[in-house]
């Protein structure tokens, strides 16, 4: 039997129980009255609705960089604020002098991190996927989740999604505007811009391990370090 | 994987002998225990989203057909591959021939149950291919040749000093003299060890924790970023999930996201969530070429039609063994199967059959404390007396046992008879125990006297006493 024709039997046997299981009244007893309604389930992938939103969220566009900031911060990202894009290559630079790492970048390909003024800098900059043996990369995010501090990258032309994993330093640049309060602000601006990518990161601190006797150690096999350009100030407003 | 339930009474009480073992547990409670109550305390919303997950996956689970339908034609759609397996070994049989296809040599995974359950490694081996654990802890028991003895903390039986011995033994490359027993130590190793697997990778195996039905997503929740490795880098990404994973909406996988971590490790989110929808579209600079998620039912199906149907929410966080006085004495070696723990008592029985798995729930105290911080409110104890009374009336417990539960059933459901033998019984307990204050021994309380003394009864049976209008406790053991 072909692998196709093996799990198209397959798929008619497990239905088949499913079918007999969810008739059987059981589950409904069992979960509170919950019963199979094929319509309201295509209304729930219609509409959407949201769960609740914690109400650590609820402040103004300054307060939920704040907050952003201090939850990024909390899981051992480091944050840096810079007033415009421009001085961006210098904060990398600055950073990687700093943490003793080779003056190399490998950049996302966006005209808004590439088509910076890099000749300023000593840094070797490139654009494009991550090899093994980048060190330290720059990637844009689509959001960044004050709730937890969390960032939001999708895969794309612009956003390869080894970046975010190989080299031992990621450094994100985000803008003040991209700073949202909760991950549903994250998926609304996603479906915005199209179709699901291939990959969706919800990125929160560097990379670690508790896995020997419970001691959390970061750079398990992801970045060692995630260090946050965060560009701007927030726009003036009220409270969400 | 082949399961050992059956020995339950053995591998527990070596379980219990094992100092090295002890040792490695006494680290669950400032591990996880502390650091989920003071994650939980920061987010007043917590027992609210609770209820709302369980609605979600009650929802979900009463329309499984409906969203699994959905699932699959969404993955079609982003150009991925949907793949039934009905038992383990249909599933086994699509990885293999998934990695034959692909001409795979090296094949590396991330962390997932549902293939420990499968023995998904041991299939690719016996078809010729090289499996790569790149979870560490999963990397840990995987040179060891173990299985894993936690669902989110694979080696957590195990203390440094054994890792150590396990590393020098199995990287034999590495000079023998270097340093190598602090966990960070350990930790830069395996990722340098690792980091060639990774990059010299056929086929990259994950798990899942959700499978989106809105867009045909499959999601993996990690910290190490070795999920990520594992899906980005081969050509072909193939996914292994079992068919409950389902859930509507990404905002439904959003709020119970908000449970998971802090449940699990306590944090308030993982280091890496990360949502794989479809291959690398035409002009993406990287990730995988192909795409196949391979659904395994495996008796999940069937199980949506008992009174373990609830155990299906279960979101493998890990809360309830973290929590659970008998996982914390016995780790999850003894339980002798996949899903260890009060979940595994209320899972495994129905999964691997009442016979097999018949000493797990009666592996509990029903002290409560697994429902009490289980995210998805699944009624673990509820579902664990609901296998016991299967236990029971299949007469698969010991002759002994049932012929007591009958006396005694017998004897509480006559009242004056009740009374006579209560008082009787208690009249000889305190005598025979009189001078001590307690009994050494005691007919059919073997159990308990063989580790420590049984404490005489004061003072008459309950009943009598009430009815003399004593409320509170007598005077000699408040004096004391
Ligand atoms: S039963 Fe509840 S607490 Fe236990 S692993 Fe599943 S979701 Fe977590």
């Amino acid at each position: 039997m072909s692998l196709a024709d093996a799990s198209a039997a397959a798929r008619a046997r497990i239905f088949a129980t499913l079918g007999k299981s969810l008739s059987a009244g059981r589950l409904a007893a069992a979960t509170d009255g919950a019963t199979a309604d094929p319509a309201a389930a295509d209304a729930r992938i219609a509409a959407r609705p949201r769960g609740i939103r914690p109400a650590r969220v609820d402040r103004d566009p300054a307060g939920l960089i704040a907050l952003f900031v201090e939850q990024a911060v909390a899981v051992q990202a480091t944050v840096a604020r810079l007033a415009k894009p421009d001085a961006v290559p210098q904060a990398v630079a600055d950073y990687l002098a700093e943490h003793n790492q080779p003056a190399r970048l490998r950049c996302a390909p966006q005209r808004w991190l590439t088509g910076l003024d890099w000749a300023a800098t000593a840094l070797e900059v490139s654009q494009g996927p991550a090899a093994a043996d980048d060190t330290a990369s720059l990637t844009g995010a689509v959001v960044g989740v004050a709730e937890t501090g969390t960032l939001m990258l999708a895969s794309g032309p612009a956003g390869p999604t080894t970046l975010n994993f190989l080299p031992d330093t990621h450094i994100v640049a985000l803008r003040a505007e991209q700073v949202v309060a909760s991950y549903e602000d994250g998926w609304d601006r996603i479906r915005a811009a199209g179709p699901m990518p291939r990959t969706v990161n919800m990125i929160t601190g560097p990379s670690r391990t508790g896995d020997i006797e419970q001691v959390i150690q970061l750079g398990a096999h992801g970045p060692r370090r995630l260090h946050i350009l965060l560009i701007g100030e927030a726009a003036a407003g009220s409270a969400r | 994987m082949q399961p050992t339930s059956l020995a339950f009474k053995e591998t527990a009480r070596r379980a219990l002998d094992d100092a090295q073992l002890q040792r490695a547990l006494l680290n669950m409670k400032p591990g996880f225990q502390q650091r989920r109550a003071g994650t939980v305390a920061k987010l007043p919303e917590f027992d609210a989203l609770r209820d709302q997950a369980r609605a979600i996956k009650n929802h979900t689970l009463a329309n499984l057909d409906h969203y699994l339908t959905r699932f699959e034609a969404q993955v079609q759609a982003a150009g991925g591959h949907v793949h039934w397996a009905a038992t383990a070994q249909e599933a086994t049989d699509i990885v293999v021939a998934l990695c034959r296809a692909a001409g795979a040599r090296t094949v590396t995974k991330g962390k997932s149950m549902v293939a420990e359950e499968i023995a998904l490694n041991d299939a690719l081996q016996a078809a010729g291919f090289h499996p790569l654990e790149t979870d560490l802890g999963e990397y840990i028991i995987q040179l060891r040749d173990e299985c894993p003895s936690h669902i989110i903390a694979p080696a957590l039986h195990l203390t440094r000093q054994q890792i150590t011995r396990t590393f020098q033994e199995a990287h034999t490359h590495l000079p023998a003299d270097r340093p190598l027993d602090e966990p960070r130590q350990l930790t830069d190793e395996a990722r340098a060890v690792l980091r060639d697997g990774f990059l010299g990778a056929d086929v990259g195996i994950t798990g899942a924790n959700f499978l989106v039905a809105e867009t045909g997503s499959t999601v993996i929740v990690t910290n190490e970023g070795n999920g990520d490795l594992t899906q980005t880098l081969p050509k072909t990404h193939i996914v292994v999930s079992s068919i409950e994973k389902v859930v509507p909406t990404l905002e439904d996988t959003t709020t119970i996201l908000r449970l998971l971590a802090r449940s699990a490790t306590g944090q308030e989110f993982s280091a890496y969530t990360t949502f794989s929808t479809g291959p690398r579209r035409a002009d993406d600079p990287d990730g995988p070429e192909a795409f196949h998620v391979v659904l395994v039912d495996n008796g999940r199906a069937a199980l949506l039609a008992t009174e373990a149907a609830e155990a299906l929410r279960c979101i493998r966080c890990g809360a309830c063994m973290n929590h659970c006085p008998v996982y914390g004495a016995v780790g999850g070696h003894a339980y002798g199967w996949v899903v260890p723990g009060p979940i595994g008592a209320a899972l495994d029985p129905g999964l691997i059959g009442v016979e097999t798995a018949r000493h797990l729930p009666n592996a509990s105290t029903f002290c409560g404390r697994c429902e009490s911080v289980c995210p998805m409110r699944i009624p673990l104890t509820t579902i664990m007396r609901h296998w016991r009374t299967q236990e029971h009336a299949r007469k698969l417990s010991p002759g002994r046992i049932r012929w007591g539960l009958g006396v005694w059933a017998y004897v509480a459901a006559r009242p004056r008879l009740y009374r006579l033998c209560t008082r009787l019984g208690v009249a000889a307990m305190a005598w025979v125990g009189r001078r001590r204050g307690h009994l050494r021994r005691w007919p059919g309380a073997e159990g308990w006297t063989r580790y420590r003394d049984l404490p005489a009864p004061q003072g008459g049976t309950f009943v009598d006493r009430w009815q003399r209008g004593e409320r509170g406790a007598p005077a000699r053991e408040t004096g004391r």
